[in-house]
């Protein structure tokens, strides 16, 4: 696949660079290993390292290094990026949906006039644009194969998600006309190739298919394994949904309260060879590792 | 406590020089808008440059205070008052135990930045004071002030007089039309080469949707892009992108209609193309605009963007020697 990387100066502090125009697999792990190997570089003037979805964004102090030694310094980095072996020692977490949940459904229903379909729901007219012969064949797909969390941002802690399944099965849909004022927290939320959730209450554009009982923001960082640090997700973690019905979101909810919730984690290696090889066994294999296979 | 709100303003919140180094989980650095206002409010009260002080939008509040105080007002043109009496900007002054601060009308400027000798004293989180309302993270409680808020300052240096002034010159406010230099990038690529001439040229104005996340311009003419088949993962609508970062001041044209300018509260990113960002020397300026104010933007190049952060620096130095 032909990526080719953009650079471009964002002000005088700012170097953005695009690793490609389109959201593939490829290019996400390549804004991954850049974006480690500038933090392992200790760059001096160096103070934010951000890494999105295909491209990645580093401000700088232009006081301590120029822009364009910053500039000779990251095209160094990317050629080191292009050698590196595509594999990455991540995690892998199990998260509860309760999908067609009655928050976002009362919500959607209140936003009806700033979607595509008014006459459907999000999941409906989603399941329908993709070719889907029903909800529950969406929500097989979505909850079926597992999610690289590609991004962490827009808002404290929000993850985008990019399935890990080829071109031809990624499920897509548009954002909303005009996005709502409104989305409840922990919606599961879906816009173009991405799927989100949403860790604060707020504006938001993207489709609603359901809720996670799962805190993922917690400035007062009560919640038990948000104690360490307000925020759950970082780039590069894998995430695979898992169905619950209203009982076993109530269920969950309330283990939140109890302060004992704890997600199922386990540590995973994914190999970008061995998934472009065999997508199928690839994904069963980190799936496996959920369940102490 | 040594501060009672008792009218909170319009939105005033607690912020010092911000919490960078989070950006990349969606927490932005947040801090003072125009920094420069920050400091020196700070300078004057004999406060380190970065102590927590009030930032005050359009409306100042009413605040009792009940420890000897000097405190200094710097930013936008909103005269101090205490006890009904009229006190200068930019200046510092004494309040007795038990007087109360309140503010005039707003004359020119947008934000007011209310230094204390010994500095607001909220809980540091992630390293800074500064209060970031959507995230409900740092400041008070992690929101704007209410009334019967009741806030604790620092221990005073010792260095609190006052009758210190900033001098005419070393202040800095935007002009009638307020310029702001900015780099051309990004995606300044997507737009047509008579839209991006059109972007210079036209005087736009602040809509009334500015706030500490970004500022949205309107009334200039609207962008015509370059025709492409959108990449996979970006969206139909020609100025959408594959969700990226977004730099604090750039500037993106969601619809290729109405450009907005990211600032402290900044979302870290989104699917919106930008044409350029603000150099950081201007970003001051912008928190210092109302709405309605015209504004124009200033197309220059890495060479000038470098001298214009120079300048900002020397004069800040200035700033400093004066109040030594």
């Amino acid at each position: 696949m032909a990526m080719k990387t953009r650079y471009s100066f964002g002000g005088d502090e700012h170097v953005f660079v695009e690793i490609d125009e389109e959201m593939s697999l490829d290019a996400f792990f390549k804004s991954l290993s850049m974006t480690n190997a500038v933090r392992d570089s200790r760059i001096k003037g160096v103070t934010e390292i951000c890494p999105a979805n295909a491209s990645l964004q580093i401000r700088f102090d232009p006081d301590v290094i120029s822009p364009d030694d910053m500039l000779a310094e990251l095209k160094r980095l990317e050629s080191a990026a292009d050698k590196a072996d595509p594999t990455l020692k991540t995690r892998i977490i199990e998260i509860p949906v309760y999908y067609n949940d009655p928050w976002t459904h009362e919500t959607l229903m209140r936003f009806r006039e700033r979607h595509q379909e008014p006459t459907s729901t999000d999941l409906e007219y989603t399941a329908k644009i993709n070719n889907y012969g029903s909800v529950d064949d969406l929500v097989n797909a979505h909850a079926g194969a597992p999610w690289f969390v590609s991004m962490v941002g827009f808002v404290a802690g929000l993850p985008f998600l990019y399935q890990m399944v080829e071109r031809s099965r990624q499920i897509e849909a548009p954002k909303y006309l005009r996005p709502r004022t409104d989305t409840p927290k922990l919606t599961v939320g879906h816009g173009g190739c991405f799927g989100c959730i949403y860790s604060v209450r707020g504006a938001g554009g993207y489709q609603m298919f359901g809720i996670t009982p799962m805190p993922i923001y917690d400035p007062k960082q009560e919640v038990s394994y948000l104690r360490d640090f307000m925020i759950f997700f970082k780039p590069g973690d894998i995430v695979k949904f898992k169905p619950v019905d209203r009982d076993g979101y109530d269920a969950a909810i309330e283990e939140v309260e109890r302060g004992r919730f704890e997600p199922p984690i386990r540590p995973v290696t994914f190999s970008l060879n061995d998934f472009h090889t065999d997508p199928a066994s690839t994904n069963a294999k980190i799936l496996g590792a959920l369940h102490g296979a | 406590m040594a501060l009672e709100i008792v009218k909170p303003g319009l939105s005033t919140t607690v912020q010092d020089l911000g919490r960078p180094g989070y950006y990349h989980l969606g927490i932005p650095e947040s801090g003072g808008m125009d920094r420069y206002s920050l400091i020196a409010a700070n300078l004057l009260v004999g406060n380190p440059a970065g102590a927590a002080v009030l930032e005050a939008v359009f409306q100042g509040p009413e605040i009792r205070v009940s420890r000897d105080s000097v405190i200094a007002v710097c930013g936008a043109e909103m005269p101090p008052k205490v006890d009904g009496a009229e006190q200068p900007g930019w200046t510092s002054f004494a309040v007795r135990a038990g007087q109360t601060l309140s503010f005039g009308y707003l004359k020119s400027g947008a934000r007011a930045y209310i230094a204390m000798s010994g500095g607001v004293d909220v809980p540091i989180v992630l390293g800074s004071r500064s209060t970031y309302p959507l995230g409900a993270l740092g400041g008070f409680e992690g929101r704007a002030l209410k009334a019967g808020d009741k806030l604790a300052l620092g221990d005073p240096s010792g260095e609190a007089k006052a009758g210190r002034v900033v001098a005419p010159d070393l202040r800095r406010l935007p002009g009638k039309t307020a310029e702001l230099r900015a780099l051309p990038g990004l995606y300044w690529r997507r737009i047509t080469e008579e839209a991006g001439e059109n972007f210079f040229e036209d005087t736009w104005k602040v809509a009334p949707e500015a706030d500490r996340i970004g500022y949205r311009f309107r009334g200039g003419s609207s962008l015509a892009f370059v025709p492409r088949k959108q990449p996979f993962g970006a969206g139909s609508d020609p100025s959408n992108i594959v969700d990226s970062c977004y730099p604090y001041g750039s500037i993106q044209v969601p619809g290729g209609t109405e450009p907005i300018v990211l600032h402290r509260d900044a979302v870290s990113g989104g699917g919106y193309f930008m044409l350029g960002t603000v150099v950081s020397a201007d970003m001051d300026l912008i928190g210092q605009l109302q709405p309605h104010q015209p504004a124009r933007f200033v197309k220059v190049d890495m060479e000038t963007a470098l001298r214009a952060r120079a300048e900002e620096k020397a004069r800040l130095v200035r700033l400093k020697q004066s109040l030594s």
